[in-house]
C-alpha cells in the first residue's frame, strides 16, 4: 500500500454559541517534530472554523473528533482556527488548542 | 504570551522557552512590536511542495523591544521548527531587520541565535540569505549600531548562523549553548566517528559548548542557563561598541593564529585549556559559569 506524499489539508466548522468578538492573532506551540502551532484570529462567522496543514496524511477521522471535542467544550463562535501540525498526537493537539483558547477567554 | 515561574524556583530557563517565550521575558514587559507578524503569513514558498509544513512567521520572530528603556531591534529564532534552519523567508526578515536597523538607528540589535545553519530544503536560497545576513550586520556594525548575540537553545548555533555570530559585536552564551561552524553529526560523517563522536555528549560540549567558546575568547560573556541572565548580559553588552577597525581585525588574526599553534596535536579541548594556560582544566565540565568566568585569564580584550 503505498502512502501518497505531501501535505494533507483539512478543513472543518462548528457551530458555536460563545462569540469571541475582537481579539489580536494568538499563536502557541511550534511545528516541531510530534508538535503543532495553532493561531486563533477572529471571524465574522458565527461558526469556528478549523484549517489543519499537517504532514501526517489519513488522520482526518481523529482530526474531526478531536476538532469536535474541543468545540463542544468551548464553543467558539467567530473565531478562525489555523494549524501547522507535524505529527501531533491527539492529546498534544487538545493541549495546544486549551492553551490557545485560554489566552483569549 | 505569559509564563510565571515557580515562586520556590524564579530561574526560568533559556534553553527551555520558545523563541517567542525568550523575547516576552527578556526585554522590558509587553514591549515587544513584531514586523511581519504570524498572521500576515509570509510563509515558505518552498516546503509545501516538498511536503513538509510550513511556519505562520518561517520560524523567526523580529520586531522592536526595549531593553532596559533602550529601544532595540530583535530577532529570535525558534530551534524547535527546521532546527532554526535559514529558509528564503527566515533570512529575508533577518536581513531586513539589519537593514532597518541601518535606517532607524535603534540602540542596538539583539540576535537570540539558535540554528543549524542553512535549511537544507532550501539550500540556495537559504546560502544567499544568509550570506545577506553577514553583509547587512557588518553594514550595522560600521554603522556604530552594536549587534548582541545570544545564544543558549538546545540546538545551538552552527553552519552559517555560526559565521553570522562570530560577525557581531558581542556573544553571550549558556554553558549549554553550543557554537560552532559543521555539527557533530556532520564532522562524523564526514570524517568518520574516530575522529569524532557525535553521541558522546560531553564531548560535543567540551568542543562547542558555551565553556570552551568562553574560554577560548570566542564568546564574550558565560551565564547560567537563565533567562534574566541573559537579560542582564544584554543590557551590559549594550555599553560595549567594538569598532570594526583594521586594529580589531588583526587581533582576531592573530589569536586564530595562535590557536592553531596551540591546538597542534591537541586530543581533546581539555589540553587545549590546559595549553592555553587555563588552571583546573580537568576540572572545567563540572564548574558552574561563576566558576568558569573566573578561570578566564585573559583580559576582555575589547573593553
Amino acid at each position: 500500500m503505498s502512502v501518497p506524499i505531501g501535505i494533507e489539508s483539512l478543513n472543518y466548522e462548528f457551530p458555536g454559541h460563545r462569540p469571541a468578538g475582537q481579539f489580536a492573532p494568538v499563536l502557541v506551540g511550534v511545528v516541531g517534530s510530534g508538535n503543532m502551532e495553532v493561531m486563533l484570529e477572529p471571524a465574522s462567522t458565527s461558526t469556528c472554523r478549523f484549517a489543519v496543514q499537517t504532514s501526517a496524511r489519513g488522520f482526518g477521522a481523529i482530526w474531526e473528533a478531536v476538532l469536535r471535542d474541543f468545540q463542544q467544550r468551548h464553543g467558539l463562535a467567530g473565531v478562525s482556527v489555523s494549524i501547522n501540525d507535524m505529527g501531533a498526537t491527539p492529546a498534544v493537539v487538545s493541549l495546544r488548542l486549551a492553551q490557545a483558547a485560554a489566552e483569549i477567554e | 504570551m505569559t509564563h510565571h515561574p515557580h515562586p520556590l524556583n524564579p530561574r526560568v530557563s533559556f534553553a527551555e522557552c520558545p523563541a517567542r517565550e525568550r523575547i516576552a521575558l527578556l526585554f522590558d514587559e509587553d514591549t515587544f512590536k513584531e514586523w511581519i507578524t504570524p498572521a500576515q503569513r509570509v510563509m515558505s514558498p518552498h516546503l509545501a511542495q516538498l511536503g513538509v509544513p510550513s511556519s505562520f512567521d518561517d520560524g523567526v520572530a523580529i520586531g522592536e523591544a526595549r531593553l532596559d528603556g533602550h529601544t532595540v531591534f530583535v530577532a529570535a529564532q525558534e530551534g524547535e521548527f527546521m532546527g532554526g534552519g535559514v529558509g528564503e523567508v527566515h533570512g529575508a526578515k533577518l536581513v531586513g531587520l539589519f537593514k532597518r536597523a541601518l535606517r532607524d538607528r535603534p540602540a542596538a540589535v539583539v540576535l537570540l541565535a539558535e540554528s543549524g545553519g542553512v535549511r537544507l530544503h532550501e539550500a540556495n536560497a537559504g546560502l544567499i540569505a544568509v550570506s545577506e545576513v553577514m553583509r547587512a550586520l557588518l553594514d550595522v556594525r560600521a554603522a556604530g549600531i552594536p549587534v548582541i548575540v545570544l545564544i543558549g537553545g538546545a540546538n545551538g548555533c552552527f553552519g552559517g548562523m555560526g559565521i553570522v555570530a562570530r560577525c557581531a559585536d558581542h556573544i553571550v552564551m549558556s554553558d549549554i549553548g553550543r557554537l560552532a561552524m559543521s555539527g557533530p553529526e556532520v564532522i562524523e560523517a564526514s570524517h568518520g566517528v574516530e575522529e569524532f563522536d557525535s553521541r558522546d555528549r560531553a564531548l560535543v560540549w567540551r568542543t562547542t559548548g558555551g565553556k570552551h567558546r568562553y574560554l577560548l575568547g570566542d564568546c564574550d560573556q558565560l551565564v547560567d542557563d537563565d533567562v534574566q541572565a541573559f537579560r542582564a548580559a544584554a543590557i551590559a553588552a549594550l555599553a560595549k561598541r567594538r569598532p570594526l577597525s583594521a586594529d580589531v581585525l588583526e587581533k582576531e588574526h592573530a589569536l586564530l593564529a595562535q590557536r592553531l599553534v596551540d591546538g597542534r596535536e591537541t586530543r581533546d579541548a581539555v589540553e587545549l585549556w590546559q595549553r592555553i594556560g587555563v588552571t583546573q582544566a580537568a576540572r572545567v565540565p563540572d564548574m558552574n559559569a561563576t566558576q568558569v568566568r573566573a578561570l578566564r585569564s585573559r583580559e576582555e580584550s575589547t573593553q
